[in-house]
């Protein structure tokens, strides 16, 4: 059945763009991530024009996110002042994010931004993951236990000024990297349309020494908000955010969540994090290719107009 | 006046012996002329069909044959170039095309070279190589024809169905009646169209009328849009409230403890 988008100007096939959205919708449920950065590409893989694509899965990874934080919720297992530390910076990243989108759409390397950013990021934290889940599964192997958090550790930037004490993650940390990585999250979530789930976590347990047990929920939390902020600044400015387009995406992708959530407890954590990270790494390294071999075709176009 | 005029023209057809260009009028409709997008629009095809009459006065010519161009709103576009910089291929130089028809169909009853001269058809601007697209050179508005940019910008239009030359998209029912589907892919622009009828004899132009068609969005898919362009903040925070109450309604349905 075809439906068409009123903002992608595109006919699309209603059963497929919900399979897109169940299937990401279960991955990210698996591992607690929001899905943008696999919905993206394949919403550009299908057709819809990148700038669109941006805009409207942060309106889908809104959705999963608010369902998701709304479960962790209920097991009081979200830390509310490191959620709104984190989100202060978030705005201020999601508005430089949508600003540098904007900017870059009229010099006509948007698409090439994405890309890069794409390629970067995925790759960087996808042999990161890989790694570190690696070392997790042979450590365990040899029966030796993992130590995520060692107590006494202490970074530099810990003791900067503006001290605040995170109650419920038992933290005692600056304000000023907390904000910092929000900044990060919300900017890099405005240009990519990723909910930045899959930074955020390993961040806030390597770098700010967070229990594994409040990161979850309190990154989900993080997540609806700056993709909230997000969906509402690219509406505002670039009318690129594709509602029919969106709805679609969301019922796929919180119906598959649940199964996925499901499918997650099964599995050990580090193999967990394993399947994340080669995941991840696909991901960027299909952005490379794109980005390194000669395209089909050297030429493209643009409107100039209303349309991106 | 005009009465006048047409009874001095009519007179004078009498007079001169035989005058060809009073001889064949062209009368043309579309089955359509307004084309709405609905949820389920997935491109549409109109048929232009005409007529050619003649007056019985002058000496009827033929066979005859016609040129039928389609051309939708005009809008600028941006052809962009990629090339290899630092090992990744990137948008290097781009040309502005000053407002190119966003939809060009050429329909012919033959190829346009069987119908007429070259000269006649760059005169007339007949088929896609013929048709201006101007383009923004250095602050300059100019027209070069093998232009590499221009030859792109052509063939990724052609690839996207908006850009088409058939030269057998007209048939001829009888030797006067005539008919010609246009089809309009899913991606076209909406907008208002003008469909150019030309009909030829001999290798010369003899007459031509025009007709129009517009492509609209309507009811909900008229509404998002609206809502989007006009009114973003608002379109923004009410995408913002659906997202959290398909996320609250997930949270609730599903929920196991």
């Amino acid at each position: 059945m075809q439906i068409y988008l009123p903002i992608a100007d595109i006919p699309v096939n209603v059963f497929l763009v919900l399979a897109m959205g169940l299937a990401v919708g279960f991955i990210s449920g698996m591992f607690g991530v929001g899905g943008g950065f696999l919905m993206t590409p394949l919403l550009i893989f299908i057709g819809v024009q990148p700038a669109v694509a941006v805009a409207s899965v942060t309106t889908h990874v809104a959705a999963s996110s608010f369902s998701g934080a709304i479960a962790y919720w209920r097991r009081n297992a979200i830390d509310v002042t490191l959620a709104l530390t984190l989100l202060a910076g978030g705005i201020v990243g999601s508005a430089a994010g949508v600003a540098l989108f904007t900017w870059l759409r009229a010099l006509d390397q948007l698409d090439l931004m994405i890309g890069l950013s794409y390629v970067t990021l995925l790759s960087v934290v996808g042999v990161l993951m890989v790694g570190e889940s690696a070392r997790a599964i042979i450590r365990s192997r040899q029966g030796k236990r993992a130590e995520l958090r060692r107590p006494g550790s202490h970074v530099w930037f810990h003791g900067l000024p503006l001290k605040l004490r995170f109650k419920r993650s038992k933290v005692y940390v600056s304000a000023i990297p907390v904000l910092a990585i929000g900044f990060i999250i919300g900017f890099l979530g405005a240009v990519m349309g990723i909910g930045g789930g899959f930074l955020l976590v390993p961040m806030l347990i390597y770098l700010m020494r967070v229990p594994t047990a409040t990161v979850i929920g309190t990154s989900m939390v993080l997540t609806f908000l700056t993709m909230v902020s997000a969906t509402v600044l690219h509406a505002a400015t670039n009318h690129l955010v594709d509602a029919v387009l969106a709805l679609i995406l969301m019922i796929g992708g919180v119906i598959g969540a649940q199964f996925g959530a499901h499918a997650g407890q099964r599995i050990r954590g580090e193999w967990l994090r394993l399947l994340l990270g080669l995941l991840v790494l696909a991901v960027g390294l299909r952005f490379a290719g794109q980005l390194v071999l000669r395209p089909d075709d050297l030429y493209s176009i643009r409107l100039i107009g209303g349309g991106p | 006046m005009r009465y006048a005029l047409a009874v001095a023209l009519v007179v004078a057809g009498f007079l001169a012996d035989p005058v060809p260009a009073a001889a064949e009028r062209l009368v043309a409709s579309l089955t359509n002329h307004r084309v709405m997008i609905t949820s389920n629009y997935t491109g549409v095809e109109l048929v232009l069909f005409g007529t050619v009459e003649r007056d019985g006065v002058g000496v009827a010519r033929g066979p005859y044959d016609i040129v039928a161009t389609v051309i939708g709103p005009r809008d600028s576009l941006r052809t962009r170039r990629k090339q290899r910089v630092l090992g990744i291929w990137v948008n290097t130089s781009a040309r502005t095309f000053i407002d190119p028809p966003s939809y060009l169909a050429v329909l012919a009853s033959r190829p346009l070279d069987a119908i007429t001269s070259a000269d006649n058809q760059r005169r007339l601007q007949l088929g896609i190589a013929d048709t201006p697209l101007p383009e923004l050179i250095n602050n300059d508005i100019g027209e070069v024809s093998n232009d590499p940019f221009r030859v792109a910008l052509v063939r990724l239009l052609r690839e996207r169905g908006l850009y088409s030359e058939e030269p057998n998209a007209v048939t001829f029912l009888t030797p006067t009646l005539f008919r010609a589907a246009i089809s309009l892919p899913a991606q076209v622009p909406i907008g208002n169209y003008i469909v150019d009828v030309k009909l030829f004899a001999d290798g010369n132009l003899i007459a031509h009328t025009d007709s129009a068609f517009e492509i609209v969005k309507v009811g909900f898919e008229q509404f998002v849009v609206d809502a989007a362009r006009e009114h973003g903040l608002l379109y923004g925070l009410a995408t913002a409230m659906m997202a959290l109450l398909t996320g609250w309604i997930a949270s609730v349905a599903f929920r196991r403890d």
